[in-house]
């Protein structure tokens, strides 16, 4: 039996600019009905990566399909099944809100969408600036926009290149709830963010990208999990820290004149790990007066692996 | 193959796109070369009223009208599409009609269909302004109209040449003054090539535009430089030359998708 058309299917894809090797050899596939991060510093090649996908730049190498449709070969197949949010905040001054999406969906062969284009600037909160000229908005505004245009033709597949950039807290709940409900009626979202507490919360798989090359690409829990534990912060009394423990020390032991004990925070690779090290701290001659542990999130991880990579 | 399809949907909304993209502005986009076009003829006619008679039989003011008319409709062919798509690069807002589902031969015929529609609305406002003003008459106007569609067209693919080719307004600026405003200016639209010695007579047959403002004129008068059927497949050769190479940089993407 064949495997199911991935909504997204990236194979060995590279590109060069000059002197710059901005993807090499990158592959990935997303399912349909996935929530997906791409993540990676600035200039690791998100960007690239999806200007490829939407067919604005062409790989040196390597093919692009969404919806089982090659992005060179079945453009217009592979277009219509593909809605793309750009990163750089652009709009048409000449027109309205609702201009705008009425000739975006006419782009797209969509003649009477006004159904859904209501429904569209009603989810994004935009009915009242649906006869606004683009120019009156604001940043968010427009940015909301940007994303009612990704989706005015219902694609199957979804790109956000940092949706939420300039986005208040407030409007930024708004779009994540309709996104959310997007990907629950079965949309496949593939998202890049700096904001990694959202990927972390909103995607379940999660590929990583550094100088242009995938270096970490599985499930957002087990990535967490692989780098379960954290910092656990001590306030102790009577002995020193044991040697023993000295390798893992992140703040080293700091006096405490009120209480006449010491602080410090100690590495902890695991949760199985933490056990062993109170009971050593107590041989040690320790009391522990307090402690807590801090586990990682996303940020924690993303750091560790960017600088191991 | 898809680089021949052709999607009349997407077609039609990128040209009312376009068509309402001029029409929103029209003050500026049809009013202002209609009365730019009838300060030259005051100020021309006026000038050289008496001391010019470039057809036998004709006034210079008359032969002044339909110069004027498809000076007005080349340059405002051009500038449609060349200013539209500079606009839309620099802005960046070209992503939206480059993500969805546009073929290049549809993108190529929405652009210069606007830029024609633009050109014959302002060469027709400066016709009517103008018309009171001369002792007009319309000996061919078939050739007249088949010149101005034409010449829009070719003007039309200029623009959006240029406008594929600039990458910031100085370079499109550049483009306008020294290419396009010559070949116009230097087309015939103010004198008779027989008037000029016959080396710049010469030189004059190498522009195109002066088939186009020729043959347009043909079309009034019944009387031009060049006979019509050469100038007209001059400017059919001019378009097709043209029309193939904006095509062929449309189909790869030059300077558009990178």
């Amino acid at each position: 039996m064949s495997a199911p058309v991935a909504a997204l299917d990236i194979r060995s894809v590279s590109r060069r600019f000059g002197a710059l090797q901005a993807l090499d050899d990158v592959s990935l596939r997303v399912e349909p009905g996935e929530f997906f991060a791409l993540l990676g510093p600035n200039g690791a090649g998100k960007t690239t990566l999806i200007s490829i996908v939407a067919g604005l730049t062409r790989p040196d190498a390597g093919t692009v399909s969404v919806m089982g449709h090659d992005v060179q070969r079945d453009f217009r197949a592979a277009r219509r099944a593909l809605g793309v949010v750009p990163q750089e905040l652009v709009f048409d001054p000449f027109f309205t809100v609702r201009e705008t999406l009425r000739i975006q969906s006419g782009y797209f062969g969509l003649r009477r969408n006004d159904d859904w284009i209501d429904e569209l600037l009603q989810n994004l909160d935009l009915a009242n600036k649906a006869d606004a000229n683009m120019r009156q908005l604001s940043g968010g505004m427009k940015r909301r926009v940007l994303v009612a245009q990704a989706l005015v033709h219902r694609p199957p597949v979804i790109l956000l290149d940092e949706p939420t950039a300039g986005v208040d807290v407030e409007l930024r709940q708004t779009l994540w709830q309709f996104v959310r409900r997007l990907n629950r009626e079965g949309h496949a979202i593939v998202l890049t963010t700096h904001y990694l507490e959202e990927a972390e919360q909103l995607c379940t798989r999660i590929a990583m990208l550094k100088q242009g090359r995938v270096v970490v690409m599985e499930r957002t829990a087990d990535l967490i999990r692989r780098f379960s534990g954290g910092k656990l912060v001590l306030r102790c009394s009577g002995a020193t820290l044991p040697a023993e423990l000295q390798p893992t020390v992140i703040e080293p032991p700091r006096h405490d004149a009120a209480t006449g004990g010491w602080t410090a925070t100690l590495r902890v690779d695991g949760n199985a790990e933490v056990e062993p090290m109170l009971a050593r701290l107590r041989l040690g001659g320790c009391r522990i007066d307090e402690l807590e542990l801090q586990h990682v999130d996303l940020e924690d991880v993303f750091v560790r692996i960017m600088q191991a990579a | 193959m898809a680089a021949i399809e052709f999607s009349g949907a997407g077609f039609a909304t990128l040209l009312r796109k376009e068509l309402l993209r001029f029409w929103k502005v029209s003050f500026q986009t049809v009013a202002a070369p209609v009365l730019t076009s009838l300060l030259y003829l005051l100020v021309f006619s006026q000038a050289l009223r008496g001391h010019v008679e470039a057809y036998p039989g004709v006034s210079y003011t008359a032969f002044l009208v339909p110069g004027l008319v498809m000076m007005s409709v080349l340059q405002n062919a051009f500038a449609n599409a060349s200013s539209s798509l500079i606009q839309s690069k620099i802005t960046g807002n070209l992503v939206f009609v480059l993500l969805p589902p546009l073929a290049h031969l549809e993108i190529y015929c929405a652009y210069v269909l606007a830029s024609m529609v633009r050109g014959l609305v302002v060469g027709a406002g400066v016709l009517v302004v103008t018309f009171p003003l001369t002792d007009l008459r319309f000996a061919a106007p078939g050739w007249a109209l088949a010149f101005a569609v034409l010449g829009s067209a070719i003007l039309g693919t200029m623009g959006l040449l240029a406008g594929i080719w600039a990458e910031k307004f100085d370079q499109m600026a550049a483009f306008q003054n020294f290419v396009i405003m010559p070949l116009t200016f230097l087309s015939g639209v103010f004198y008779s090539t027989h008037a000029l010695s016959p080396f710049w007579q010469a030189v004059s047959h190498l522009n195109p535009f002066f088939y186009m403002v020729d043959g347009f004129r043909y079309g009034f008068f019944g009387v031009s430089d060049v006979p019509p059927a050469i100038s007209l497949a001059a400017v059919a050769a001019a378009l097709a030359v043209a029309a193939a190479l904006t095509l062929r940089l449309l189909s790869r993407g030059w300077k558009l998708r990178h």
